[in-house]
């Protein structure tokens, strides 16, 4: 990027990096899906990734949105503190959003809370929800995660008391039994531990987006081997494969609090991200 | 076993259904999820006439993505939604309607008994939605469009509607069910 971004530019390549999210899936989700695919022996269950793969050929070919439900708009950005913008990055994005939505087109899925009137164009109050991370340099880092909510219906959040550290993984196990096929399996799960109890939650969602190939610490291990165990399999149809990945961000808390947080991702793991740099 | 089937559908062509078996449809279905099903039961409440028919119909649940072309609608994607939030719904709708098919994603707790012996609840991989646009030949219609793109009800013509599994049978075998009773125990096991 030159010196300046221009703010057209700006929202073009948002909207670029909203259609890339939702039409292909980034490589690591993809091989994890074909790894599944290979290793399942259960028919059923077999003939449902394959089915999964087949639709990611045909949206890719097509340029289509690989799933009807093509979600909230979820942003995270990392911005330089030597980054200085010429023009409201907020209202960009969201520009970009209602562009996308256009264009692509994107299923219009903002709703009013309580009226449950829909905007039309997936902005709304708080929506595109970003999510600001300040750090040091000239670049924005902007990633694109597009959720559906079929997933996010099924995370959960609990308080627990400071000694149950041992019921964490329990609470995950719960979590996916409950969502049984409703969640769209096979899942990517991030699980948030600590900090208070909107920071668990975030935490979680950071975690769900962490690549699917990066090796899995002991506790992630743990649970990723049991949440497997429980043969919900893709679809919730049986099979072996119930979970991608598991991963876990921790972050201090209060001495009488223990916050956990699992959010759930279903098999479209959809995410995308672009990069602009301030040179001067 | 591997059906393919035509729509309207008799419960002639649904009890021979079993749990796991691979179904494909052919003909017409109608999508709806939330607010359609609870729209469905008011209009039933006030005795008034619904503006399609669901005798021998197939209901998709499905908010799908469509474009308005020079030509009329066009579906972009239109994969399956979670059924689960219908489940409260589906028993008084069966009750009042002769729907013979329900397709949907992730199965429905507590509606066996509601489809035994009427209709059957067939799984459709969910996400897989630009899979499914393709099977999708023509928008024929659509109802209550004021509920918004996703939640009104669009008729589709549709060849080859599938693979779809069979997740409950008219006999009241619910796979969802034996999976998630499995997991259970799978589960205190581990306690």
């Amino acid at each position: 990027m030159s010196s300046k971004i221009s703010r057209e530019i700006f929202i073009r390549s948002i909207a670029d990096l909203l259609r890339k999210a939702e039409i292909e899936l980034p490589d690591d989700v993809v091989n994890a899906l074909r790894k599944a695919e290979t290793a399942e022996e259960n028919q059923v269950a077999k003939s449902q990734l394959q089915a999964i793969l087949k639709n990611l050929e045909i949206a890719k070919k097509h340029g289509v949105p690989m799933c009807q439900d093509t979600g909230i708009m979820i942003f995270f950005a990392e911005i330089g503190t030597e980054f200085h913008p010429d023009f409201d990055l907020e209202v960009a994005i969201r520009e970009a959003v209602i562009v996308a939505t256009a264009e692509i087109p994107l299923r219009p899925n903002a709703v009013d809370p309580l009226t449950r009137k829909n905007s039309g164009n997936n902005t709304g109050t708080g929506i595109p929800d970003i999510h600001w991370k300040l750090v040091p340099g000239n670049q924005l880092k902007l990633t694109a995660a597009p959720k559906g909510a079929g997933s996010e219906n099924m995370s959960s959040l609990r308080m627990f008391n400071p000694t149950e550290t041992g019921n964490i993984k329990n609470f995950v196990l719960e979590t996916v039994v409950n969502a049984g096929g409703m969640p769209c399996p096979p899942l990517t799960i991030g699980v948030g531990i600590g900090g208070s109890f909107d920071a668990a939650a975030r935490l979680a969602k950071e975690a769900m987006l962490e690549p699917l190939d990066a090796p899995m610490e002991e506790l992630e291990r743990e649970i990723f081997e049991a949440v497997n165990s429980l043969g919900i399999g893709c679809m919730g149809l049986g099979g072996s494969t119930t979970a991608l990945a598991v991963h876990v961000k921790t972050a201090h808390c209060h001495t009488a609090s223990l916050p956990v947080a699992v959010n759930i991702q279903c098999w479209a793991n959809r995410h995308a991200s672009v990069v602009f740099r301030r040179e001067e | 076993m591997e059906y393919h089937l035509q729509t309207p559908l008799k419960i002639e062509d649904i009890e021979k259904l079993n749990a796991g078996d691979i179904v494909y449809i052919s003909g017409e279905i109608l999508t709806a999820r939330d607010e359609a099903h609870a729209r469905i039961l008011e209009v039933e409440e006030k005795t008034e006439e619904l503006p399609f028919s669901l005798e021998g119909a197939v209901i998709y649940h499905c908010g799908p993505l469509m474009k308005q072309t020079e030509s009329g609608w066009k579906v972009i994607s239109a994969g399956p939604t979670t059924s689960g939030r219908m489940s409260k719904m589906t028993p008084s709708l069966l009750k009042a309607h002769g729907v013979r098919v329900i397709i949907g994603k992730g199965g429905m707790k507590g509606v066996a008994d509601a489809l035994k012996n009427r209709c059957v609840y067939l799984a459709y991989t969910g996400g897989c939605a630009a899979l499914a646009a393709e099977l999708i030949k023509e928008v024929k219609a659509v109802h209550w469009l004021d509920l918004g793109m996703p939640e009104a009800v669009w008729v589709l013509r549709v060849e080859e509607f599938g693979p779809l599994i069979v997740g409950i049978d008219t006999k009241g075998k619910d796979i969802f069910a034996e999976v998630r009773e499995k997991a259970q125990k799978q589960l205190e096991r581990q306690e």
